[in-house]
């Protein structure tokens, strides 16, 4: 049973503060990826968890000890860095069966061990050669297999497929997954990829500035944002975030902004009202593209298409919605040029609503504390 | 282009020549006849090799004990500077602390007093501390001329070794120290050989602290120097001959890695 524990965690490099106060519970066997756009810590947090880095505040748990001051092999982690650091005067095998020499594990035990982790891995083949013979997926198995082999609690790794072509990585990271199912451990990756982080994690969270802004399940994530930098740091392409004013006319909330008018439903009522103004967010995929106008023009927005791009299993829209740039997602298949005129509507249910100066997510109950 | 190409391999040439052709001269000359040395016109080359001067010269009073004393003392060398320089060096390439630059440039300053200047200085306190006139004693200073090399060269050996496998020994279960010592050390260990070496001829070539800081323990340098006006022309030749074998047969073993130390690529 290893879940994992973060409380108040502060790690400063001078005056930068790479993890800032951060509170994080991981669940025992739980798959948990740190995303985030390059330097918001996600680096410093692992080595934290791993006891390379010494933090500044605050305390680490794993399972029921307290391990801040332990040094980090007896943690019970087992880590794969980025550059796999493979000890390149060792063979693979030996590379592998490190941790359990250092931990005077019989050698018979050993080698059945390394054996065991080398063919779950598909390097039964390899044991005899030196890193230097290998290519960058099989060393990538290495530096994994030689973290498992000690059948760490926890398993961290740094951007584990960052040195991989795309078509490995995506090999690989199918891999890891079902790697995770095999093994018993609790599992902490970082990344700063989006689509490895919702293929991979159970949970997603999300840094910035060596804060955890968002953590949740990977779909709540992409449907609800915390704010508007998950929203454009997850999808690609990302959130649209339209600025809009609210108005009451004749006893209805109106949204009002550069170029249309809408009446949200009044449901909505509780998260507009007492505001003067708010960022909408909208998903490319849940516009909906309509060529004539529509019957009922209420909610529907007009607009002009300036780029149209084909990615294979949709087609792109660039949108201008009198100046501002909309992203949109329609069917590979939908006819539509440059140029053209379109009407524009949404699934209500999938629409986010942010605070115009905090741009944090409005949520009712937000609204009520 | 191709000026420049000549110009660059005339200037190696003449490098070289400038270098070799001493140390050709002496071969030849340790290895002539005693007659024909001294006969005139003397042949470049000697009609028949002889062992003759050598025999005299390793038979000679003091030879063989200085010889002696000479491998202790840079064994001896090898271990101190070794021991104090290595870990500087890799202080040097592993940690950030205060004053470090300075440190690296503290480094290099001591090689700008030249050792005649220190001489007298260095003769007192030697005799001060009852180390004047001893094996240790010279060593010291051999291993004080060696160290900005050693630690300098050392730092920049550990840098090549990506800090990261250390790292990686720790979360597998070793402490630092045994990280260092399992993974860095044997990495760096070829490296560590040749600076090594390249120190005991160092030593192996030092005359003028032996001459100073010794009397009836001096090593070979030395004691060819002080016999030096008092000794027929065939002990110089072969005494010369004798003391360069070592060095040369040690760097061409290490050469590779003396070039790869200071940053060239030898090629194949
Ligand atoms: N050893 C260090 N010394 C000084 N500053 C550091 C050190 N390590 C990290 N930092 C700083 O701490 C911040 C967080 O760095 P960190 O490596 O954790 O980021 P990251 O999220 O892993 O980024 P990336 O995606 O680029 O790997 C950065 O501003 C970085 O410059
Ligand atoms: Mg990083």
């Amino acid at each position: 049973m290893a879940d994992v524990r973060l409380e108040q965690v502060t790690r400063r490099f001078g005056s930068v503060v790479a993890v800032n106060n951060v509170d994080l519970h991981i669940k025992d066997k739980e798959f948990m990826v740190f995303l985030g756009p390059s330097g918001c810590g996600k680096t410093t947090t692992l080595r934290s968890i791993a006891g390379l880095e010494k933090i500044d505040q605050g305390r680490i748990f794993l399972g029921e000890r307290d391990v801040t001051e332990l040094p980090p092999g007896q943690r019970g982690i087992g880590m794969v860095f980025q550059s796999y650091a493979l000890f390149p005067h060792m063979t693979i095998a030996d590379n592998i069966g490190f941790g359990l020499k250092i931990k005077k594990v019989p050698a018979s035990v050993m080698a059945e061990r390394v054996n065991r982790v080398a063919q779950l891995l598909y390097l039964d083949n390899l044991l005899h050669r030196y890193p230097g013979q290998l290519s960058g997926g099989q060393r990538q198995r290495v530096a994994v297999a030689r973290a498992l082999v000690i059948e760490p609690a926890v398993l961290l790794m740094d951007e584990p497929l960052s040195n991989l072509d795309a078509l490995l990585r995506l090999q690989m990271r199918a891999e890891l997954k079902k790697l995770h199912h095999a093994i018993n451990a609790t599992t902490i990756y970082v990344t700063h990829d989006q689509v490895e982080a919702l293929s991979l994690g159970d949970r997603i969270a999300v840094m910035k500035d060596g804060q955890i802004v968002q953590c949740d399940v990977p779909m709540e994530i992409y449907d609800k944002p915390a704010n508007v930098f998950v929203g454009s740091f997850i999808g690609n392409p990302p959130m649209n975030f339209i600025r809009g004013e609210i108005m009451r006319e004749n006893g209805q909330l109106l949204i009002k902004g550069r170029g249309f008018s809408i009446t949200p439903s009044t449901r909505f009522t509780p998260i507009l009202q007492g505001r003067s103004e708010i960022i909408l967010g909208i998903r490319p995929e849940n516009f909906r593209v309509q060529f004539h106008e529509p019957t009922d023009t209420t909610n529907a927005v007009r607009a002009s298409v300036e780029v149209v791009e084909l990615l294979g299993n949709i087609r792109l829209l660039t949108i201008d919605l009198s100046g501002s740039i909309l992203k949109v997602s329609v069917e590979p298949h939908t006819a539509v040029n440059p140029g053209e005129n379109v009407w524009l509507t949404w699934n209500e249910d999938k629409l986010c609503f942010y605070d115009s100066e905090t741009e944090w997510a409005i949520t009712p109950s937000r609204v009520s504390a | 282009m191709r000026l420049r190409k000549v110009a660059f391999y005339a200037v190696a040439i003449l490098f070289a020549v400038w270098t070799i052709l001493p140390i050709v001269l002496i071969a030849l000359a340790a290895l002539t006849p005693r007659q024909e040395l001294y006969s005139w016109p003397r042949q470049f080359v000697p009609s028949t090799i002889s062992l003759e001067s050598f025999q005299f010269f390793v038979n000679s009073h003091g030879v063989l004990a200085s010889t002696g004393r000479s491998v202790i003392v840079a064994v001896a060398t090898v271990l101190i500077a070794l021991l104090v320089g290595a870990p500087a060096g890799y202080a040097l390439a592993r940690f950030r602390f205060r004053g470090k630059e300075a440190f690296r440039i503290g480094i290099l300053l001591t090689r700008m007093f030249p050792t005649s200047l220190l001489a007298i200085p260095l003769a007192v306190l030697y005799l001060k501390t009852n180390i004047y006139d001893t094996i240790l004693g010279l060593a010291f200073m051999h291993a004080a001329l060696a160290m900005p090399f050693v630690v300098l060269i050392t730092s920049s050996l550990f840098l090549k070794v990506p800090y990261d496998l250390e790292e990686a020994a720790m979360t597998l279960g070793c402490s630092r120290i045994g990280a260092f010592a399992r993974v860095s050390l044997p990495i760096a260990l070829p490296s560590l050989v040749a600076a090594g070496i390249y120190t005991f001829v160092l030593s192996w070539n030092e005359v003028f602290a032996s001459a100073v800081l010794t009397v009836h323990n001096r090593t070979l340098p030395a004691h060819i120097i002080s016999t030096l006006n008092v000794s027929p022309l065939n002990f110089k030749f072969a005494g010369g001959f004798f003391m360069i074998i070592p060095a040369l047969i040690f760097i061409f073993i290490v050469r590779r890695y003396l070039l790869s130390m200071w940053g060239v690529a030898i090629n194949k």
